[in-house]
């Protein structure tokens, strides 16, 4: 077996409250994904799967354990690391060329050569003849494109997707996934997706983690192995599908229920 | 089926209604207040006793006629132009350092959180206190120049966009940032391609407050002591007991404050195309 791409190796890592108490967001989480593997994540609400990307792109540091990237400890951000995040992150002062360019300007590539492979990417992700538009004149499905090209054009070899099509209307949903899959077939990036769409999860990915309800850690994995390439517009009505779906459910569902359960009794 | 132009024929319509009532009525409120005023002052209850007495408040033709002279003959202190641009420049140059000391401050105490805890209780108190006051020592230490008057129109601005820097650096979205460290961001990049464009809607915001506050440092400086300015102006006129004098100047402060706004909502309206029109209906 060749080294893991990612690995996580009991991490835990605790936040400060504003009010002063700490708490932990995930603990002694052990995950490994291999290269060019796509890996899905789920979980309940607030089980720490965000905090588990940040821990991986080196925004956040653990509290104790290790993430290692392609073998060497995590240190700072990295240059092999895209993030796609759940919130809209593009910049709304720069045109979608401007957005996109902003990456290979960042990494000091000239400004001409930057725009010309960022209209090759905007075309790729659908956005062709919006290059001029800045993101409050675009939907929310282009922002997200925009927003997936911006990402993709620095070719990151560790690509984290942090529920990046929750904000969208089922069908824009599936469609954005099924470009997804297309984009990074190409590219051959180790990928994270983090959701809490079992669905979702299982159409995209090689293999899919359950994390625990808060603090998180790790309940199962299950491997996907539905054929590639997938059309996600038909592949849910496979009964391997289905089959796949009621295993990782059995486990997430109880999950879920603690999750709900505690919500409940924070709100009373 | 609806006919389209008929329903758009009949908006533009309705639109131009509107707009003419709303001008209507503001030209009303000016004649009925000016028109009041003037009869009020003028109307005499018995013979040489007016129902309210001009020599106090004054009286709007009274104004134009004093407005007229200052500008066929001028002030006794000089040509017209010469106290406005005076007060002109006094407000601008003001403005200028303010703006630019109040951005750099807020900005540095903004992004550094030892600055900021350090200086804290220091610009406090100096918030804290009516910095009007300053005045008489900056005409002690600065004289009776331009520069007085200038320092004075720097505190005041200073504080406002010092504020609005800070709270605009400090709000930038936590989001943005991480995608710009993600993208590849420097210290440096961060800084020129996501704090300062993000900051730049609350700095701007604070320039219309701002100049106001200039201009009010300017003319309160004249006031208590100087050789030229629309502030000294007003200062002798009261001394005269010439109330038109008093309210010609406040009338001249008006329309150069009106100018300047006029001018900072087009450079706002340039610096940040990129956010969506809000919508414009009322605006005071």
């Amino acid at each position: 077996m060749g080294k893991a791409a990612i690995e996580l190796r009991k991490v835990t890592k605790r936040f400060l409250t504003p009010t002063g108490t700490a708490f932990t967001a995930i603990r002694d989480l052990d995950l490994q994904v291999e290269a060019g593997e796509f890996c899905a994540v789920v979980g309940p609400t607030g089980c720490g799967k965000s905090t588990t990307l940040a821990l991986i792109s080196g925004l956040e540091t653990p509290s104790a354990g290790e993430a290692l990237v392609s073998g060497q400890p995590v240190r700072g951000v990295g240059r092999d690391v895209g993030y796609v995040f759940q919130q809209d992150a593009v910049f709304p002062w720069k045109s979608v060329l401007d957005n996109v360019a902003t990456g290979p300007r960042f990494r000091g590539q000239p400004r001409a050569e930057a725009e010309k492979r960022a209209r090759d990417w905007i075309a790729r992700v659908g956005l062709a003849g919006f290059e001029r538009y800045y993101p409050h004149q675009l939907s929310g499905g282009m922002r997200k494109r925009a927003a997936l090209a911006q990402t993709l054009i620095n070719e990151p070899r560790i690509l984290l997707m942090d529920e990046p099509f929750s904000a969208l209307d089922v069908q824009t949903r599936m469609l954005m996934e099924n470009e997804l899959l297309q984009l990074w077939s190409a590219t051959g990036a180790s990928v994270v997706f983090v959701t809490h769409d079992l669905e979702e999860a299982i159409s995209l990915a090689d293999r899919v983690v359950v994390i625990t309800a808060g603090p998180g850690t790790v309940k199962g994995t299950y491997r996907v192995d539905l054929p590639r390439p997938r059309n996600l517009t038909e592949i849910r009505f496979q009964p391997e599908f289905a089959r796949i779906y009621k295993e990782i459910w059995n486990d997430l569902r109880d999950e879920v229920l603690v999750s709900y359960e505690r919500s409940k009794r924070s709100v009373a | 089926m609806s006919d389209d132009t008929a329903i758009d024929r009949a908006r533009a319509r309705a639109r131009l209604n509107r707009r003419l009532l709303v001008n209507g009525l503001r030209i009303l409120i000016a004649v009925v207040v000016l028109g009041s005023w003037e009869l009020s002052t003028t109307w005499e209850v018995s013979p040489g006793n007016p129902l309210v007495d001009p020599f106090f408040v004054g009286k709007p033709s009274g104004i134009g006629r004093q407005l007229w002279t200052w500008i066929m003959e001028g002030t006794a202190q000089g040509p017209l132009w010469q106290q406005i641009a005076v007060t002109l420049e006094e407000a601008i140059i003001g403005f200028l350092i303010g703006v630019g000391l109040g951005v750099v401050f807020g900005f540095a105490l903004g992004r550094v959180r030892l600055l900021a805890d350090v200086f804290a209780p220091y610009i406090k108190a100096l918030n804290a206190m009516p910095r009007v006051v300053l005045g008489s020592i900056f005409i002690i230490t600065l004289g009776y120049g331009i520069q007085s008057k200038v320092a004075l129109a720097v505190v005041l601005v200073f504080f406002v966009v010092f504020f609005n820097a800070f709270q605009g650096v400090r709000e930038v979205d936590r989001v943005l940032l991480w995608n710009a460290r993600i993208l590849g961001a420097s210290e440096r990049q961060l800084s020129t391609s996501v704090i300062i464009p993000s900051a730049l809607s609350w700095i701007l915001a604070s320039l219309h407050t701002s100049f106001g506050f200039a201009l009010v440092g300017a003319v309160v400086g004249e006031y208590l002591g100087a050789i030229k300015g629309i502030g000294l102006v007003i200062a002798t006129a009261q001394a005269t007991f010439n109330p038109s004098g008093v309210w010609g100047a406040m009338f001249l402060l008006a329309v150069v404050a009106l100018l300047a706004e006029v001018l900072m909502t087009r450079l706002e309206d340039r610096l940040i195309r990129w956010r969506p029109n809000t919508i414009t209906d009322v605006q005071i």
